[in-house]
């Protein structure tokens, strides 16, 4: 399975939130921006660690998600997970 | 609600996270802030409080996570459902998008919960609050939030519209459920009159009252409800000129709330109308939306009308406004709202008594 890229787990977040790229300022490399500075709070984060688990297949525990502060964490855990198999 | 887009009236982002019923006080909240001419960030944040009721809480955001629940699995629940299911979600969404951080509550007694908002917002207000977000919404109409409604045996099993919801008709036989409700901004009169801006009406009185078990067979607390509002505003009941009744399409509750009327003020002695019967019984939202009602009697001298009541019911002696408006000037008006398990609330509503810079 080819590695999981920031423009997907863009979309997850997209469609996590609900909203448009534009006005949760989702552009550009936010690869270590921390959540919290793009309005993603420890919700919107578990939603985005469930959305991985239901989309993308890769189960991802309570104790996991919370860990996750920016988007290559999850990309990180998502692409070693993949790669483990 | 038809006409209602939620994407032009609330954020983005709050769409997914909370329910219908929030979305619609989000919504009249930034009316009413408009109205008021509030702008939150420049108020001391600790003194803005926001106190709604909810009845039914968030069931058409529970109804699509049970069905994802039931057809996909746990792991196919939303996130955000932990938060928008709950009564408390809509108060906190205001607070949260306002900045409000004053004293914050929800008060959940079916219909009856829409006044006691305000009874809440006056107690926050003695306690030093500057203005209070209050009133309540209502968004009942998912299949399981209809299914919740029906234990109660008092929904309309009538499909035709004009004789579906009767109050105080000989022919009554229950009522039609409605979604909505109001939001008003509370503030004593010094801090009105200090911002310049004209209010509405004053809270004049309120009680609250809890009716006895049914199978003990004694009667309905709602005259004392009445009356101890009456008294809490220091009036005689010959100073009230419009009663906005709950109006429950119910023979008994009909009966027993026209007999209450009666004791309190004569028979036929107040004009008594019920506007609900042009949108349903908005549950948390009804008797907010009846306050609204009528200050906005009080405003323009005119009481809307009771629609559909074809003969009244010869259990209820009341001078019921029916399928006209009626035009007299009101100063002074009492709101009568019920809950489902014996909750009884009365408040009431007068011209304001402090003069404000400019007369409304």
């Amino acid at each position: 399975m080819s590695e999981r890229t920031l423009t997907e787990l863009r979309e997850l977040m997209i469609a996590s939130a609900g909203v448009g790229e534009d006005e949760l300022r989702l552009g550009g490399d936010i690869l270590d921006t921390p959540f919290t500075d793009l309005d993603l709070d420890s919700l919107a984060v578990l939603e985005i660690a469930s959305r991985v688990e239901r989309d993308w297949g890769v189960s991802v525990s309570d104790a996991v998600a919370n860990g996750f502060k920016t988007p290559r964490m999850v990309l990180d855990f998502v692409n070693n997970r993949t790669a483990v198999r | 609600m038809p006409g209602f887009v939620t994407k032009d009236r609330v954020p983005g982002r709050l769409v997914p996270q909370t329910d219908h019923w929030t979305h619609l006080a989000l919504a009249a909240t930034d009316l009413a802030l408009l109205d008021a001419d509030i702008r939150p960030a420049e108020l001391p944040e600790y003194e803005m409080a926001v106190v709604t009721a909810s009845s039914s809480g968030g069931v058409e955001f529970g109804q699509r996570e049970i069905e994802r629940l039931w057809a996909n699995g746990p792991r196919h629940v939303g996130a955000y459902q932990s938060i928008a299911w709950f009564y408390a979600a809509t108060t906190g969404q205001i607070s949260i998008r306002h900045g409000m951080r004053g004293p914050c509550g929800v008060v959940v007694a079916e219909q009856a919960g829409g006044l006691e908002a305000f009874a809440q917002a006056r107690r926050v207000l003695d306690d030093g609050a500057r203005i209070v977000v209050s009133g309540g919404t209502d968004a009942p109409f998912s299949p399981y939030g209809l299914t919740c409604q029906l234990s109660n045996g008092r929904l309309s099993r009538i499909d035709d519209p004009d004789r579906a919801y009767r109050p105080f008709d000989g022919e009554a036989a229950g009522y039609v459920p409605g979604e909505g409700g109001a939001i008003v901004i509370v503030e004593t009169p010094a801090s009105a009159a200090e911002r310049g801006v004209p209010g509405y009406g004053e809270i004049a009185g309120y009680a609250a009252t809890f009716d006895p078990p049914p199978w003990t067979g004694q009667p309905s607390a709602l005259r004392a409800a009445i009356q101890g509002a009456l008294r809490d505003a220091e009036l005689d009941p010959s100073e009230v000129d419009a009663v906005f009744a709950d109006a429950a399409g119910d023979p008994d509750l009909d009966a027993a709330e026209a007999a209450a009327i009666c004791a309190v003020f004569g028979a036929y002695a107040v004009p008594v109308t019920a506007p609900k019967t042009m949108t349903g019984r908005l549950y948390a939202g009804g008797a907010p939306l009846d306050l609204v009602d009528a200050l906005l009697s009080i405003r323009d001298a005119v009481l809307p009308p009771t629609i559909g009541v074809r003969t009244l019911s010869p259990d209820c002696r009341i001078d019921l406004v029916r399928d006209r408006r009626r035009q007299l000037p009101v100063r002074t008006a009492l709101i009568i709202a019920r809950g489902y398990g014996g909750f009884n609330a009365a408040l009431v509503v007068r011209a304001c008594q402090v003069p404000t810079k400019r007369s409304s």
